[in-house]
């Protein structure tokens, strides 16, 4: 006897548990491969960048085995063509001679390629990160479920009967199938008992009386509502935010900043982009560029325009505090921000850069990151004008973040400090 | 006669699939006189077929990452075209279950029905050591056991805990097998009752007042002379199957570190005699296959045209590379064990004078059946290749034997497919798939309860080839993590007993 099960519909992914456990065990690896790659590829790679070489390290499996280095073997192979006893054959440099099954000792693994998915990969180029002091929100998770109408279902609770659409569809089903209606039918009936009473055209009541129980059981066999008009509301959970958050992204582009700067600064707000988009679905982004004068620039524009001027800082800032007010009312939003500059002010806007900053922005703010992007070779300086200015005003306290960021390589630590929760930091 | 061919497309339904295992069962049956499990065919698609090649080929099977690790290579090599996906996987179980996938056509199906369902399922069914080592009625309720046994671990001790011990026994399951039998039980279902019963009657009996009693005053092993001995006694030693020492011997082990380590312990065991018996499981089910093809073609029960198509794919499942060949990685199982069947056929039907001097009992005997049925029943892979494998087959696969002295810069030939050399190389061939020879012989030797606790283990070398030096640094700290102290591992020459070899102490870390 056999028995065939068609298991096709089973739930694939059996191995979801496993694959799951093992980019867990894989993480410390894959962070450190998408650390170093951030050094070397352009930040907007990684999104895409789905492959990644790990080493074993960690996820090797030793077993005891024999070491082919030592002893003696004697090994059987099929083919010999030429070969007579006593012949010697050179030793095949170690690792050719076909396949990890023909050497006697087991296999041997290298560095093992592996193909995650692009939402395996950020959710572990993003884990643990989050916006600091998201405060403005009883609950720290940003968006709520609420139920929402979304047509009809032919299945349901009784309560979401939806009547007025039951009955149409029973209506036109009946008028489709011509299911005779009461008043024929009560029309019928009196013809037949008027002519019953009055005996007089038998051949008429005969047909009359064929036609009635025809009728009948017509509208018998056609129910008035049948199963298939029912209809049901439906209804689907849709998300709705509860709290929200609006990151400003200021950027010097001033004539001081040099390309590779600026490389830099547009690495660091790349990454803070997706960053966000990743983690937050209800994030609003406001980019701000600035020379001399500050603009308000989409996406594009702040990521690939190439226009310079002169450096002053105070009319990004203050552009920002006039966008809060405008748009983003305090009490509902929480304010993020993060500035990168190479820390160059024109000394007369020292003061109201000061003002701003300690007076308007970091009171508005929930957190301000500030980046100062320096080039490698010029390590010895003096700490910059704005550098000194935003120490003397945050004095450790003020929801105020410095770092500085001199090489690629910087980008990604430099990017999760500044991001990690304080509780998980080490 | 000729028949009604069973089909003539390549698409399939349940019908087909039924018809055409009612043809096969027939001949299997009835000329090959095959004693199968009854079957249960079920049909995956190929996502299926890698999350079955992942857990081992088990139908269900506890979490682990490795199991991941292997998915992830296996998809990445598939995707990528560098491998194809079996044909089938069967589970020693019963009922035997088969997956066919979905993808193959119908005459591919009907070749995994005679291969599988068939072939492999009479080899589990009556191989000797299938038959004292597995217990294809209890291994499904054991795996279901073991995977809610140790998700339930998980839940109360944490995903990594449970990570950390399992890792450890992968580690050491080529030494948790028992190489010869023992007497004790190997009914998996009762295994897993007794395994619930005993937690059961522990959570309803613990008292806490018990630890407060003092141990026994008096030493036992004051009473003997050589102390040393007495103990090595009194815990079993030397002992080869670690997993087992550990599970039972381990101080600080908890109920269900030990449990895992068992479930661990099971599951190799019930691996190892596929482990021992490829060459012949696969010539059987090769060969089955072949023979059943072959009677369905002939009966007019397949067109020429499927005939066609089941040839070509057993021969590339059949065919042996050349040691030269790009494409040789080792000794075919299938090729030779489907060889050595057929050549075991030929000889006992149409034999000649060589064979008569080589197989005199066998040669002309005209049941080949017979000779079949014992050879799959009584062998595994090295005694079935030192039994049968005859000089044509030698010369068929132009074998040759290469002497390999790890020190020294050059190969030399040993022994080729001529008159001198057939005893030579099957005697070689055999030794390479003793799985007793090829995997080191480990040992606990000895342990001091008393002292230290230090764990002394020996490493029996008989070719000169010591162990693998990371790795085997690596298994002593997991061995060290499981036993709870020290372990020392020495290298010793089989014969003279000298050490050769020790590896440096090893303490735990923690567990």
């Amino acid at each position: 006897m056999v028995n065939i099960i068609d298991r096709r519909r089973n739930p694939k992914g059996k191995s979801l548990a496993n694959r799951q456990r093992f980019l867990r065990r894989a993480k410390r690896q894959v962070v450190d491969a998408v650390n170093e790659a951030s050094g070397k590829r352009k930040v907007a790679d990684v999104a895409g960048g789905e492959k990644i070489t790990i080493p074993t390290d960690g996820l090797h499996e030793p077993v005891f085995r024999k070491s082919a280095e030592h002893g003696v073997r004697e090994h059987v192979l099929p083919g010999n063509k030429e070969y007579v006893v006593g012949d010697t054959i050179p030793r095949p440099p170690a690792g050719s001679g076909g396949g990890s099954q023909a050497s006697p000792s087991g296999e041997g693994e290298d560095e093992f390629t592996f193909t995650v998915s692009r939402d395996e990969f950020l959710d572990l180029f993003f884990e643990g990160l989050e916006l600091p002091n998201m405060a403005k929100s009883q609950v720290k998770k940003s968006d709520q479920l609420t139920q929402q109408r979304a047509g009809y279902a032919v299945s349901g609770s009784p309560s979401n009967l939806n009547v007025e659409r039951t009955m149409r569809n029973s209506l036109s089903r009946r008028i489709a199938l011509r299911r005779p209606k009461g008043n024929e039918i009560r029309a019928l009936e009196e013809e037949i008992d008027r002519l019953e009473r009055s005996g007089s055209d038998p051949e008429r009541l005969r047909e009359l009386i064929d036609q009635l129980r025809l009728k009948k059981e017509r509208s018998r066999s056609i129910p008035y509502i049948d199963p298939v008009d029912i209809r049901y509301n439906r209804f689907t959970q849709v998300r709705k935010p509860v709290t929200q958050a609006v990151m400003f992204c200021l950027m010097d582009v001033s004539g001081s900043m040099s390309e590779e700067m600026k490389g830099l600064a547009k690495r660091f707000f790349m990454l803070l982009y997706l960053f966000l988009e990743r983690r937050y679905r209800y994030v609003d982004i406001v980019f701000i560029r600035h020379t001399h004068i500050a603009q308000e620039v989409d996406e594009d524009t702040f990521f690939y325009s190439r226009e310079t001027g002169g450096t002053l800082v105070s009319p990004a800032l203050r552009m920002m505090s006039d966008i809060v007010a405008e748009r983003y009312p305090v009490a509902d939003w929480n304010i993020y921000a993060a500035q990168a500059s190479d820390g160059d002010n024109t000394p007369a806007d020292n003061p109201h850069t000061n003002e701003l900053i300690r007076n308007v922005i970091l009171p508005l703010c929930q957190h301000f990151a500030y980046i100062e992007v320096g080039l490698a070779g010029h390590s010895v300086r003096l700490p910059s004008d704005l550098w000194r200015l935003y120490e003397k005003v945050s004095h450790g306290q003020a929801p105020l973040a410095m770092r500085k960021v001199r090489t690629q390589g910087d980008i990604f630590p430099v990017f999760r400090d500044l991001f990690t929760p304080a509780e998980l930091k080490r | 006669m000729s028949k009604e061919p069973l089909f003539r497309g390549s698409d399939w339904d349940y019908r087909d699939v039924m018809r055409v295992y009612e043809a096969v069962e027939r001949i299997a049956t009835e000329e090959l006189q095959l004693d199968v499990y009854p079957n249960q065919i079920e049909v995956i698609n190929s996502e299926q077929m890698l999350d079955a090649y992942a857990s081992m080929g088990l139908p269900l099977f506890y979490r682990h990452w490795s199991f991941g690790k292997h998915f992830a290579r296996d998809e990445m090599l598939y995707r990528k075209g560098y491998t194809g996906l079996a044909y089938e996987i069967v589970i020693n179980s019963k009922p035997c279950i088969s997956y066919l996938m979905e993808e193959n056509t119908l005459t591919m199906q009907t070749l995994v029905i005679a291969h599988a369902a068939f072939g492999h399922n009479h080899f589990f069914k009556n191989n000797r050591l299938f038959q004292e080592w597995t217990d294809a009625e209890g291994i499904l309720d054991y795996l279901d056991f073991a995977k809610s046994f140790i998700s339930g671990c998980e839940e109360r001790y944490g995903v990594s805990a449970v990570e950390q011990v399992i890792d450890a026994a992968h580690a050491l399951m080529g030494q948790g097998v028992d190489r010869y039998p023992k007497p004790h039980s190997r009914n998996l279902r009762e295994e897993r009752d007794r395994e619930i019963e005993r937690i059961r009657y522990e959570e309803q009996t613990y008292n806490d007042l018990w630890r407060t009693v003092p141990g026994a005053p008096d030493d036992p092993l004051r009473d003997y002379a050589d102390p040393v001995a007495a103990r090595r006694e009194r815990l079993g030693l030397p002992e080869e199957n670690l997993l087992y020492f550990l599970e039972k011997r381990a101080p600080l082990l908890e109920h269900w570190q030990r449990e895992i380590l068992r479930i661990v312990r099971n599951t190799a065991q019930y691996f190892y005699p596929q482990r021992q018996t490829k060459v012949m499981n696969e010539g059987c089910a090769s060969a089955v296959h072949y023979y059943i093809m072959t009677r369905l073609h002939e009966d007019g029960l397949l067109t020429d045209g499927a005939f066609m198509e089941f040839l070509h794919s057993h021969t590339s499942v059949v065919m042996q590379p050349d040691f030269d060949d790009l494409r040789f990685s080792g000794i075919n199982p299938y090729a030779l064990g489907f060889a050595i069947l057929q050549d075991l056929k030929r000889m006992a039907t149409q034999p000649t004078a060589e064979d008569r001097q080589w197989f005199p009992q066998l040669a002309g005997c005209g049941d080949w059946v017979g000779v079949w049925q014992h050879a799959w029943r009584e062998f595994r892979d090295e005694s079935f290749i030192l039994q049968f494998l005859s000089p044509k087959v030698i010369r068929d696969f132009q074998l040759f034997s290469l002497y390999n002295e790890a020190s020294a810069p050059e190969l030399v030939v040993a022994a080729i497919h001529d008159e001198a050399g057939y005893r030579q190389i099957r005697s070689a061939l055999a030794k390479r798939h003793d799985l007793a020879y090829i995997e080191p012989d480990i040992q606990v030797v000895d342990v001091d309860l008393a002292g230290d606790r230090k764990l002394i283990l020996e490493h029996r070398i008989n070719d000169g080839a010591t162990l693998e030096k990371s790795d085997a640094q690596a298994v002593l700290g997991h061995l060290a993590n499981l036993w709870g102290y020290a372990v020392k591992l020495y290298e010793v020459d089989a014969e003279s007993g000298r050490v050769i070899n020790e590896f440096p102490e090893v303490a735990p870390g923690n567990l």
